[in-house]
């Protein structure tokens, strides 16, 4: 099927928003091509469970597109009017299933050398749609905040070595307190400007207490929906036929309540915490992917305010020949390694709070937990250089956050 | 976003070349190539064609510059860097265009032609394979070609879909081991989750691979011996090398093809991991490159060469999730490289003109003296 044969009632499946927001622009959805549309209905079918800032970007794109002239809707879409897909795609039921299509299609693109296009076009829609609608004002500059660490006695190799250059890298801090100052300066800017999903606290470990104000994830708090979908996944690949497109189709089917997430309360964040299981690879396993992974969906998602990221140790990787001596120890978890992977993580953090709009006057504070350094980012401060100013971290968060 | 340059992905693999041709001028003390080539050093006589070993290493799973050649990632190959770099011809740019998933690119590495089978499946090649080239064509024994590798997915690497019995034997040193160890490990499953892309998914084999039994008469090696090995080292790559090893000893092939996999760990997002995969990738490329100069059937007579299948994605790429895949098709998961070293290669060599990964097996032909052709890649002028 083609998009321009599309009718409202192709629609009965989707929740109610996203079915109103479909009929409402099916004119415009009729006229846009194959090799772009699914894309964009994989984010309209999920309307209803995205955060505000997810439902105003889908918003503006719509009104975007639906003041395009024909002559500027045609050549902002020929890129993807110009890809060849199989029959085989067309007859796919991408309308309800959107998310498998789009699998199926890289998989087309791929095979058959048209990836690099689809890849060039999607990059110049983004562009202009960009450049169409310029990001209103922040309330407040956007910060970003890692604690990595955590549990590590004494570390001699270099740390933040990718974000140095950007930043103050701190080596006389007072750790003392230095999580409770960071959290408390984390809530005080959610009191401020209390805006829905605007202020989060994601821990790799277990929550500590907080307020109300800011939405929190933890590792720890997912275990039992962590082992629920291990448990899910070892059943379904030892059903006949099971592949590793099968597999991660059956993943994306499933809903908070077959895995228990579901807390009735907040259904935008059920299904965010079951994606960060079934669609992060490596989330399920270690918890310093899990804190990453998590920064990287919220702030990609949620565009939020306010983020503090706290890694914990993860389990470590056993050796082959421990696996073979068939011992069955208990779990130990890897510290040196887990301070690695979050100090990467940190700086993907950074990275992708970059992407955000704002990112000029954006400030971003990595500290070693426990530790005398940290290194902060803001447009205050300057770069590539080193402080060895006594602070403690509440005085560092001024100095960053402003 | 002004920290994100804007360019084009071929100006972004020029960057890399550069920065891997300018790290390794002053750090390995290497030579431009292109401006000092003289006389090939390729040894063209038939007799010496014949007694010609060729060993190609895949430096598995995917690894990039800026833990490898650039300067911040060179405490990670300090073996590449300090030992085989000196005595290599190095190229600085070779990029892969065909579908980023291991066993595919590593099928298109063995075809010379990019094939477009499915990643996941156990299918053999779409078009013939280097080992299928070299024994049809130099009539030679099946026991002359042979290809270690790591996981399942991979057995039926050694022969394409035209059949005829030309192919290579496969071993899976992890499979073996997964067949020998069945009962005694509560862990053997784990052993077996060897495709970090989907790590719990494990193909059912068909094809020609090595059965356990061979173990006695090929390897020397029984059961016991070789789960006893096994339990002294710390990776499926270490398995690998030491299954390469005995092959080189008791069989001596011609053509030796050895896939490592460890490094693709990073699809688990640990970096630590990941880092660790590419130093013990370092440590295995010399160890098998010492292994070379002791074994007599192969000192002095051998050329290796080593290249990743493609690299992973950039840190810069919204579309990817940095080190920890190969999805977004970008110039860095694109982009690699090759050394190439021992007989008939010129020491000390950097060559920064782009090739493709699709010129390995043409490379091959011209060197070994067969025709691949099914290969659409062209022959590097600068081996042969």
């Amino acid at each position: 099927m083609q998009p321009r044969n599309l009718e409202a009632e192709h629609f009965a499946g989707y929740p109610p928003e996203a079915r109103k927001l479909a009929v409402a622009n099916l004119a415009l959805l009729q006229q846009l091509p194959l090799g772009f549309l699914p894309g964009f209905l994989r984010e309209l079918i999920d309307y209803d469970y995205k955060f505000p800032q997810e439902r105003a970007a889908i918003e503006a794109e719509l009104v975007v597109l639906n003041a395009l002239t024909p002559e500027q809707r045609a050549a902002w879409f020929a890129p993807f009017s110009n890809l060849s897909l199989s029959s085989g795609l067309e007859r796919f039921d991408w309308i309800n299933q959107p998310a498998q299509f789009l699998e199926q299609e890289s998989a087309y693109l791929w095979t058959t050398g048209q990836q690099d296009a689809f890849r060039k076009a999607a990059t110049q829609y983004n562009d202009r749609l960009r450049a169409t609608s310029p990001a209103a004002p922040l309330p407040m500059r956007r910060l970003g905040i890692a604690i990595i660490g955590q549990g590590v006695g004494s570390w001699d190799a270099p740390l933040f070595r990718n974000l140095r250059s950007h930043g103050t890298w701190f080596k006389q801090i007072d750790p003392d307190k230095g999580f409770d100052l960071l959290l408390a300066g984390v809530e005080a800017r959610a009191r401020a400007h209390a805006v829905p999903y605007g202020h989060w606290y994601v821990d790799g470990g277990q929550a500590a207490d907080h307020s109300p104000h800011l939405t929190c994830l933890s590792y720890g708090a997912l275990e039992p929906v962590r082992s629920a979908l291990l448990n899910y996944i070892q059943k379904q690949i030892q059903r006949p036929g099971m592949g590793p497109e099968e597999l991660r189709s059956s993943l994306a089917r499933l809903l908070p309540a077959d895995l228990g997430v579901e807390q009735a309360v907040d259904p935008v964040l059920d299904r965010f915490r079951l994606k960060l299981l079934t669609e992060g690879s490596g989330t399920q396993i270690f918890s310093t992917t899990f804190a990453q992974w998590t920064a990287r969906e919220v702030l990609r998602r949620a565009q939020p305010l306010t983020l503090l990221v706290r890694f914990a140790p993860r389990q470590r990787q056993r050796p082959m020949n421990e696996l073979l001596s068939g011992l069955q120890g208990i779990t130990e978890l890897d510290l040196p390694g887990s301070l690695i992977d979050a100090d990467m993580g940190a700086y993907y953090h950074w990275m992708n709070q970059q992407r955000l709009p704002g990112s000029e006057e954006s400030s971003f504070l990595v500290w070693f937990e426990g530790h005398n350094q940290a290194l902060a980012i803001a447009p205050t401060l300057p770069r590539g250089v080193e402080s060895a100013s006594a602070i403690n971290l509440a005085s560092l968060l001024s100095l960053a956050a402003g | 976003m002004t920290y994100i340059d804007k360019v084009s992905a071929r100006e972004v693999a020029n960057r890399l070349s550069c920065s891997r041709r300018d790290f390794l001028r002053t750090t390995a003390g290497v030579t431009l190539g292109s401006a000092l080539m003289g006389a090939s050093p390729f040894l063209r006589a038939e007799s010496a064609r014949r007694k010609r070993k060729v060993i190609v290493i895949t430096f598995g799973g995917g690894a990039r510059d800026q833990e490898t050649f650039a300067p911040e990632g060179q405490e990670n190959i300090p073996h590449l860097l300090q030992e085989l770099i000196p005595q290599s011809s190095f190229f600085t740019q070779v990029t892969n265009q065909g579908i980023l998933g291991h066993y595919v690119a590593t099928a298109s590495l063995a075809t010379g032609v990019y094939e477009t089978l499915n990643n996941f499946s156990a299918v053999p090649p779409d078009h013939r394979t280097v080992f299928e080239y070299f024994r049809r064509d130099l009539r030679r024994p099946a026991h002359d070609a042979w290809v270690v590798a790591p996981s399942n997915g991979f057995n039926r690497i050694g022969e394409s879909s035209w059949g005829q019995g030309w192919g290579a034997t496969v071993v899976l040193p992890k499979r073996l081991l997964g067949v020998a160890t069945s009962g005694k490990t509560t862990d053997y499953d784990h052993l077996l989750h060897d495709n970090y892309e989907t790590p719990l998914y494990v193909p059912q084999l068909a094809g020609s691979e090595f059965e356990l039994q061979q173990l006695e008469t090929i390897l020397q090696l029984s059961v016991d011996d070789f789960i006893q090995h096994a339990r002294t080292l710390s990776s499926p790559d270490e398995l690998s090398v030491y299954i390469a090893k005995r092959l080189m000893r008791l069989q001596a092939p011609s053509l030796l093809w050895i896939t490592m996999h460890d490094i693709d760990i990073a699809h688990s997002g640990a970096y630590s991991l990941y880092i660790e995969g590419i130093r013990r990738t370092d440590r295995l490329c010399a160890e098998l490159w010492a292994a070379v100069q002791s074994e007599p059937e192969y000192a002095g007579k051998t050329t290796l060469l080593i290249l990743p299948d493609f690299g992973r994605d950039a840190d810069e790429d919204a579309g990817g999730n940095g080190f920890q895949h190969h999805r977004t098709g970008d110039a860095a998961s694109r982009t690699t490289w090759m050394m190439a070293l021992g007989a008939g290669t010129r020491q000390g060599m950097v060559f920064d003109h782009p090739v493709q990964s699709i010129d390995l097996v043409p490379t091959l032909g011209a060197m070994l003296g067969f025709s691949p052709s099914q290969a659409q890649g062209k022959v590097i002028g600068e081996l042969v």
